[in-house]
């Protein structure tokens, strides 16, 4: 299961970066929730997967799942949640202003 | 504190006090505050002389840095006398003629004054700085002062350009310095001067021997003007003309030619310590006499003659640097009196350059111009200028009765004599020395006649001047006067100054022989029909015919073309640098974001990569890992179809929704994972990350719905595939190493510590309740950043 798990994450890995380097800024920030969806994955699966019962202690299981990856991904969805709320805006506000979604044309001055 | 260091710390105080004088005490002219400092200070050192002519030797350290150990240690003997000496008499004189050069009402003489007394500091402090970093310190202290100084009058161009120019070649050299002395002191084990020489042969066996010459000596030779690197002093001529006369040809440059002499000790009797230095002198000798003949400015021609003279200076202590050589033969008298003549050059010339400079002064004070071409018959009018102009011209050229002969003729003894000499090959290549002298000798009577005869003979055309010429003030003729009447008397009693200062500074150069062993004659005004006076005679002769037939000859000067001079070259490299650096910034600056994250994916598939593949840290070992469901296989190929479905989507709410299926079937693996809270806050986000999407991109109706296709690049896919297969592999290669068991364990307490049932719940809040605060901290801070976003209005084009 871990090593099924590794190639997905490789795979989100791939389409994410591929998306970040693109030239639209809603492609980038897809692909910045892509990369963010394999991190966890990553997070979690390094700690083990499907190994005794959820982190529940009235279970009474012999083993219970590591509660320690499941808090930090926790934590880690919040913020991705907060950033990609503020990015999203961003993207809002200075498609806006600019009058464009475009990278390659939102480059500053030529010669500065 | 002893009073050496009181010598070289009271111009600093000094320096300190200028602008009070300046600006509260506006009446009196500034310099006359400044003229006792170091008159007091020359006086103070020259009751000094008896006794170190006597071999007395004062050493002083006051801590600095002791940790470190960097002390102020300083040190007082012959060679360091006879330049402080200098410095101050000359500093005195300079100082009493500035009064009266520079007007009280229109120049910022504060500033003046400032400067000059911090370069005289530095450069006392230079000159009796026993401890290297310390010699360094006072070293780059002249370099920045000098570099004030030239740019004085900072509102003319040229001005800010010389000193720059002379600033960065200086610096340069004063850097390689450093890295010189760092490597000697690393491998001797102190920094003392004195020490490194009372250890005598054992610094010659040292592996960073020679590495440490080379760089010290491209200090001393950029410092000194020598050839390549003089190129800084004919553009340092912008400077107020007292400075030209103190800085360019008395003291600072001197730095170099002190700093040969006092490391000679140390460096000299090896053989590329003596070919380096006496062939650069040579070559500059040459070069500089050369060149100075082509000047039509009466300070450029100054400042090439500086130039050649200091050549001629350091060709002498190259020679007399074999004294230290081993096996001494029967000539061996010879190399002695060669660093005897060195240093009665050295005070020659410092004599009659400082009241060159002054006259060449009075000229432009009172005629507005330095150009030749316009000068003429002023003999009449400046009588005392000529006179004073003849006197320092003629002892340059080497005519007596003025020092200059002296120190010619020695100069010629040194050179005929040095080929006979069998070490360090000098029975081949010795040959070179008096010819290439001789020569130079030549062209150095030729200027110095163009100096005297072009400027005061020959018809006076006032139309061309801007004023019409006038005699000077007393006050600021005596300085000059001075020097002149000083070059007349080292003529007549050149013995005398041998003795008391000559001499001691000699013992210091060489110290490890006894005075006695010198077996130097008293230098002779009159030596009898030798070669050298022939010499003499013969430059006389052609050099007065060169002279006469002149503009028969100038033509070769215009010969050499403009890409191959030295100045060329310094430009284009400058301007070459600038180039280079700015091509290669605008090659990888390019201002894309894409080209960026590029270059951060590539570093991280390189070094990541190189550290998995390259030494062999990949490992895969899937024993302990759990079983596979058919329905998990479905999900994950769900899952990539759904990542492909929001990267190739030709619509922007295919991508969204894809989007969405992926966050929820997250959610689906977060449940087989068993970890329930993740399963439920993903759910939640999602939702509401999706409804933001749609509320961004499709419900908001300034935004076109455009279709936007992802396009496709090669290169892209390049680092995205590699990025992919970076991350996992290691993840794959992670699993199977485990350090040490994991601490989750403890967390199974949750109900006797926390009283929580839910381990995650019990860490999030109490375990670890930190992150959650800072967490939430962040959710706050992006939600007033969202509110900024969309109420804040303010544009720039709104408020102009």
């Amino acid at each position: 299961m871990e090593t099924l798990i590794s190639v997905l994450i490789g795979i989100l890995f791939t389409i994410g970066v591929y998306l970040i380097l693109s030239k639209n800024l809603l492609h980038i920030i897809f692909g910045s929730s892509i990369l963010s969806h394999g991190a966890h994955l990553l997070i979690i699966t390094m700690g083990g997967l499907k190994k005794g019962a959820p982190p529940l202690v009235s279970e009474n299981a012999a083993a219970y799942a590591d509660p320690l990856p499941q808090s930090l991904i926790l934590t880690a969805i919040v913020i991705n949640f907060a950033v990609t709320a503020f990015l999203l805006v961003l993207a809002y506000r200075s498609y806006d202003v600019l009058g464009t979604n475009d990278m390659n044309q939102l480059r500053g001055v030529n010669d500065e | 504190m002893s009073f050496v260091h009181l010598i070289i710390f009271i111009p600093f105080v000094a320096a300190l006090l200028i602008p009070f004088f300046y600006k509260y005490l506006s009446r009196i002219h500034t310099g006359w505050f400044v003229l006792p400092i170091p008159a007091v200070l020359f006086v103070r050192l020259a009751a000094e002389v008896p006794l170190v002519a006597q071999g007395e030797i004062f050493m002083h350290t006051m801590p600095w840095i002791p940790s470190l150990d960097i002390n102020l240690a300083v040190c007082l003997d012959g060679l360091s006398l006879l330049f402080s000496l200098l410095i101050l008499g000359i500093g005195t004189l300079v100082v009493l003629y500035s009064i009266f050069y520079l007007d009280k009402e229109h120049e910022a003489l504060g500033n003046f004054y400032l400067y000059l007394l911090i370069f005289m500091g530095a450069m006392l402090g230079l000159v009796f700085s026993d401890h290297l970093m310390l010699l360094y310190a006072f070293w780059e202290l002249t370099s920045v002062s000098s570099f004030l100084l030239i740019a004085y009058w900072y509102q003319r161009k040229k001005s800010r350009a010389g000193a720059l120019k002379a600033l960065f070649i200086t610096i340069f050299g004063g850097l390689s310095m450093l890295a010189g002395f760092i490597l000697l002191s690393s491998g001797m084990g102190t920094y003392s001067i004195r020490e490194i020489i009372g250890s005598g042969k054992e610094v010659t066996l040292l592996p960073q021997f020679f590495p440490a010459m080379l760089l010290i000596l491209l200090g001393a030779f950029t410092k000194s003007a020598q050839f390549p690197f003089h190129i800084w002093l004919p553009d340092a001529m912008e400077a107020p003309t007292p400075i030209s006369a103190y800085l360019h040809s008395a003291t600072m440059v001197k730095a170099g030619i002190y700093l040969v002499a006092r490391l000679t000790p140390i460096f000299g009797g090896t053989m590329p310590w003596f070919w380096l230095v006496s062939l650069v002198g040579l070559v500059t000798l040459f070069w500089g006499s050369f060149s100075a003949v082509k000047q039509t400015d009466l300070k450029a021609m100054l400042a090439f003659s500086t130039v050649s003279q200091l050549g001629m200076i350091m060709c002498l202590l190259g020679l007399g640097s074999a004294a230290l050589a081993e096996p001494l033969n029967i000539m061996s008298s010879l190399y002695p009196a060669a660093m005897l003549t060195a240093i009665f050059h050295l005070v020659n010339h410092s004599t009659f350059k400082g009241c060159l400079f002054m006259v060449v002064g009075i000229i432009d004070h009172n005629t507005g111009t330095r150009d030749i071409r316009k000068l003429g018959g002023l003999i009449r009018l400046m009588p005392l200028s000529f006179t004073m102009m003849m006197i320092g011209s003629f002892s340059m050229a080497g005519l007596p009765p003025f020092s200059g002969f002296l120190s010619k003729e020695l100069f010629f003894t040194s050179v005929l004599h040095i080929a006979r000499l069998d070490i360090f090959r000098l029975e081949t290549w010795g040959v070179l020395f008096p010819v290439v002298a001789w020569v130079a000798s030549i062209f150095t009577f030729v200027y110095c006649m163009i100096l005297v005869f072009q400027t005061f003979l020959g018809k006076y055309q006032p139309q061309k001047l801007e004023r019409e010429a006038y005699e000077s003030s007393w006050g600021m003729l005596l300085p000059p006067l001075v020097l002149a009447v000083l070059t007349i008397l080292f003529f007549f009693y050149p013995n005398v100054l041998a003795d008391y200062l000559l001499l001691p500074a000699l013992a210091a150069v060489l110290p490890n022989m006894a005075a006695a062993d010198f077996g130097i004659e008293p230098i002779l005004a009159w030596h009898g029909w030798t070669p050298e006076l022939m010499m003499t005679i013969g430059v006389v002769l052609l050099g007065t015919l060169l002279y006469l037939t002149f503009p028969k000859w100038s033509r070769i000067y215009h010969q050499l073309p403009h890409w191959l001079t030295l100045n060329h070259a310094h430009d284009r490299f400058l301007s070459l640098g600038e180039k280079i650096s700015l091509t290669t910034t605008k090659a990888y600056m390019t201002g894309f974001t894409r080209d960026y994250l590029a270059y951060i994916f590539l570093f991280m598939i390189l070094l990541l990569g190189g550290g998995l593949f390259g030494q062999q840290n990949f490992s895969f070992d899937p024993t302990g890992n759990s079983p596979i469901e058919f329905y998990e296989v479905i999900l994950v190929l769900v899952m990539i179809s759904a990542a492909l479905t929001v990267a190739l989507a030709a619509n922007r709410l295919t991508s969204i929704i894809a989007l969405g299926v992926m966050g929820y079937v997250i959610a689906i693996f977060f449940v087989i994972f068993r970890a329930p809270d993740l399963a439920l806050t993903q759910l939640v986000v999602e939702t509401v990350t999706t409804a933001l999407f749609l509320l961004c991109f499709y419900h908001l109706p300034k935004i076109k719905k455009e279709v936007v296709r992802l396009s496709f690049k090669i290169t892209n896919l390049a680092i995205s595939l590699g990025v992919g297969l970076i991350v996992t592999a290691m993840a794959l290669s992670a699993q199977g190493h485990q350090l040490f068991p994991p601490i989750s364990g403890f967390f199974e307490n949750s109900y006797e510590l926390a009283g929580a049932n839910n381990m995650v719940n019990a860490l999030l809040v109490d375990f670890r309740g930190f992150d959650t605060m800072l967490e939430i901290t962040v959710f706050t801070i992006a939600g007033i950043g969202v509110y900024t976003l969309i109420k804040l209005r303010m544009s720039r084009r709104d408020s102009d």
